[in-house]
């Protein structure tokens, strides 16, 4: 039994935004901790959701807080960026994508110039908007660019189910699914790894539960815990990882127990291992990762864009000055890039931890500090 | 509206069409019927009436204002507003933010071929009722329709003169080190009316658009003896980008702390839901107004007098030193730069 955080929910936003309890978690942290913890957050949401709050000075220097590759469009490779660009310039082709994948930079260009250009490139907010296209234009294509981690794809699951079922033959996915278990299980097993503890994404588990991460908590003796996306929320997820750590435990905790069960979400789950396999993943920024993707089952291979469009092959070139593999991998932190604030800008960005809001990048330039704002050589 | 022949009594029977035709922009009859049914029944007016092809008037003494902005906002309908309305606050409230005095108002119609003649009549008659209620003429204007495709619905730019019965210099560069900085109200909320509707979303309470004038209460500050600095309306990309424009404009550094900028509770829920920053979405009735800290009780207070700005607060102030930004004190109290938005915001994936 994963053993759940005790004591009252917290509910809404507000009352997880609360200073005075984030101060008091704030000092409860700063007490308990007895050296310098450097602990990992593993999502995006996570990053955004400390720099906005500031949560990293206020931690500093008893926590050093790294942001981990759990932004699923930082992570997804440039030559998929490519097929994309190609597909969505096809004339008869609707491409339906989340609306942050259309700044995201291939080797030429973006989603938004390739609609600017005249490609029918549409934002959508759920893969079944997609289906519904492809049924409102069958005289058309449509290709829905099916990306993220365990959260997004249970729903793009279900929108391949339906549209078998309803004998659709004009929709279509451009798959880059990642998941996350595998990714941790590789930081943790470079020799360099500094990350002494892990805060998993809570939504991550709110389907596909905390089981998978026992036997990593085990194996490399590391605090894992499930943790949700505001500030308490956060600050709550560190005095657990830290409360742990000081004790010599490694095992994975439920801080967001409002929302994430052990065994998580059965039939979303269900859905998705009915609908996709494991398969190895490149990462931007990590490289490949084996068994650490999901591909269509071959029963659903009517639905691989991939293969319907007969897509060429694309090689990934990202800028070799760009350190984001080293900072997805926690070993440096986005400031000590030297092209970051200068090179490197969301407008303008180099590589993963830029392309997307989400990225710890992007996500330090745009909460960035005074002191911040000017880019400090390497060490 | 300008008429080449303003001769209205056509012998031939009017034929009633129900959709906007190519014909409605051809400068033939169904044009002018156009004209005289839906546009000069509403705007009427003594200039509008004169039917030339330029409108004439006696400028009132005084410095002029002028100002232009286009309206395409798709839905062309939402809660709390429309295209028609719209396109006279925004003027408006250009105008105002030079603390002038709105006196006239063009407006030009794109129409695309096939709008209904209903959708139509709707938006003229919701422009010439928000015109009316700010009491400024529409007193020329100008219709043009587009084959079907070339622009989605109805397009409306609109120009507006204004005047200014004051001495003040509102401008960004009148900003100085230690003033004030008041928002009329709460944010979010046009930018989120459009969000939710485009998106299909429903919360417990309709979120409404904020579309509305605030001409009068930047006039009664005015007239209360405010010494204004400097006033932004907070349009596109909202507070973020004006705060942004104004300390480079101004040379200056600006902080603002988040816990006193008011959002509604459902804008909140909605940004949350959607992955943007309240701070960064329109608004269509709000404005900031840089005042001497002296002053700034004194200008809340008239502020406050106004329905369009009864919610008005001091947001922050401006710095007396550092390097032209925006700062932001968290509501954890840690102080962080305010940046610009980089372009559209895109709702986020996770």
């Amino acid at each position: 039994m994963i053993p759940s955080r005790e004591g009252p929910d917290m509910k809404y936003l507000d009352e997880f935004r609360d200073v005075a309890m984030a101060q008091k978690l704030v000092r409860q942290i700063h007490h308990r901790a007895s050296r310098t913890w450097t602990l990992m957050e593993m999502c995006g949401g996570q990053t955004h959701a400390i720099m906005k709050a500031g949560l990293d000075d206020l931690l500093s220097p008893c926590i050093r807080l790294v942001h981990g590759p759990g932004c699923p469009v930082c992570v997804t490779p440039m030559h998929v960026v490519d097929e994309a660009l190609d597909l969505a310039s096809r004339p008869g082709l609707i491409f339906a994508s989340f609306g942050d994948m259309l700044r995201v930079p291939g080797s030429h260009g973006d989603l938004r110039g390739v609609k600017a250009a005249g490609g029918d490139v549409r934002v959508v907010y759920c893969p079944l908007e997609a289906v519904k296209m492809a049924i409102q234009n069958p005289s058309l294509e449509v290709v829905f660019f099916s990306i993220g981690f365990e959260t997004t794809a249970p729903a793009t699951a279900l929108a391949v189910r339906q549209a078998q079922q309803a004998g659709i033959h004009n929709f279509s996915l451009l798959v880059s699914h990642v998941l996350v278990p595998p990714a941790i299980e590789t930081l943790l097993a470079d020799p360099d790894c500094t990350i002494q503890g892990f805060l998993a994404a809570g939504h991550v588990c709110a389907v596909m539960g905390c089981t998978e991460y026992v036997p990593i908590a085990d194996r490399f003796r590391v605090p894992i815990v499930v943790t949700g996306f505001e500030p308490l929320d956060l600050l709550q997820g560190i005095l657990m990882a830290v409360t742990q750590l000081e004790a010599n435990h490694g095992q994975v905790e439920i801080q967001y127990s409002r929302v994430v069960r052990q065994d998580g979400n059965a039939a979303a789950r269900s859905l998705m291992g009915s609908v996709f396999e494991r398969i190895s993943a490149n990462w931007r920024g990590l490289g490949e990762i084996p068994a650490s993707g999901l591909g269509l089952r071959a029963e659903f291979s009517a639905f691989d864009a991939r293969k319907k469009f007969g897509l060429q092959k694309f090689a990934d070139l990202d800028p070799v000055e760009c350190i984001s593999g080293l900072i997805l991998r926690g070993l440096r932190k986005p400031v000590e890039c030297p092209c970051f604030g200068a090179s490197c800008t969301p407008e303008f960005p180099l590589g993963a931890t830029m392309v997307s809001e989400e990225g710890a990048c992007a996500a330090y330039y745009r909460y960035r500090t005074p002191s911040t704002s000017i880019p400090q050589p390497l060490p | 509206m300008n008429r080449s022949h303003p001769t209205f009594s056509c012998p031939i029977p009017i034929v009633h069409h129900e959709r906007i035709l190519m014909a409605h922009g051809g400068g033939g009859r169904l044009m002018h019927q156009l004209i005289e049914s839906v546009f000069l029944r509403p705007f009427g007016n003594p200039v509008l009436n004169a039917a030339h092809d330029s409108a004439q008037f006696l400028p009132p003494k005084g410095r002029l204002a002028f100002t232009t902005d286009s309206y395409v906002v798709n839905p062309i309908f939402f809660p709390g507003g429309d295209i028609g309305s719209l396109s006279v606050h925004g003027t408006v409230n250009d105008l105002a933010m030079s603390g002038a005095r709105p006196i006239c108002l063009s407006c030009a119609f794109v129409i695309e071929e096939g709008l209904s003649m209903e959708t139509l009549s709707r938006v003229a008659h919701s422009l010439a009722q928000a015109a009316a209620s700010c009491g400024v003429p529409v007193v020329t204007g100008d219709t043009k329709v587009v084959e079907r495709g070339k622009c989605d619905s109805i397009f409306i730019n609109t120009s507006g003169i204004g005047i200014m019965e004051h001495s003040l210099s509102i401008s960004p560069q009148g900003i100085r080190p230690g003033d004030a900085i008041l928002l009329s109200g709460d944010l979010g909320r046009h930018g989120m009316a459009v969000m939710a509707l485009r998106e299909g979303l429903q919360f417990e309470s309709t979120i409404e658009s904020d579309s509305a004038p605030v001409h009068e209460p930047v006039l009664a500050m005015i007239q209360a003896g405010v010494s204004i600095h400097c006033l932004r309306d907070l349009t596109r990309s909202g507070l973020s980008a004006a705060l942004n424009e104004l300390a480079e404009a101004s040379g200056l550094a600006l902080q603002v702390e988040e816990s006193l900028i008011p959002v509604n509770e459902d804008v909140h829920s909605a940004c949350e839901l959607l992955g943007l920053d309240p701070l960064c979405v329109a608004n269509e009735g709000r404005f900031i107004a840089f005042i001497p800290a002296a002053e700034s009780e004194m200008a809340l207070n008239v502020l406050r007098s106004f329905q369009v700005s009864a919610n008005a607060v001091c947001i922050g102030k401006v710095m007396n030193s550092g390097d032209p930004a925006v700062l932001i004190k968290s509501r954890m109290g840690s102080i962080r730069l305010l940046d610009m938005p980089s372009g559209e915001q895109l709702p986020r994936i996770c």
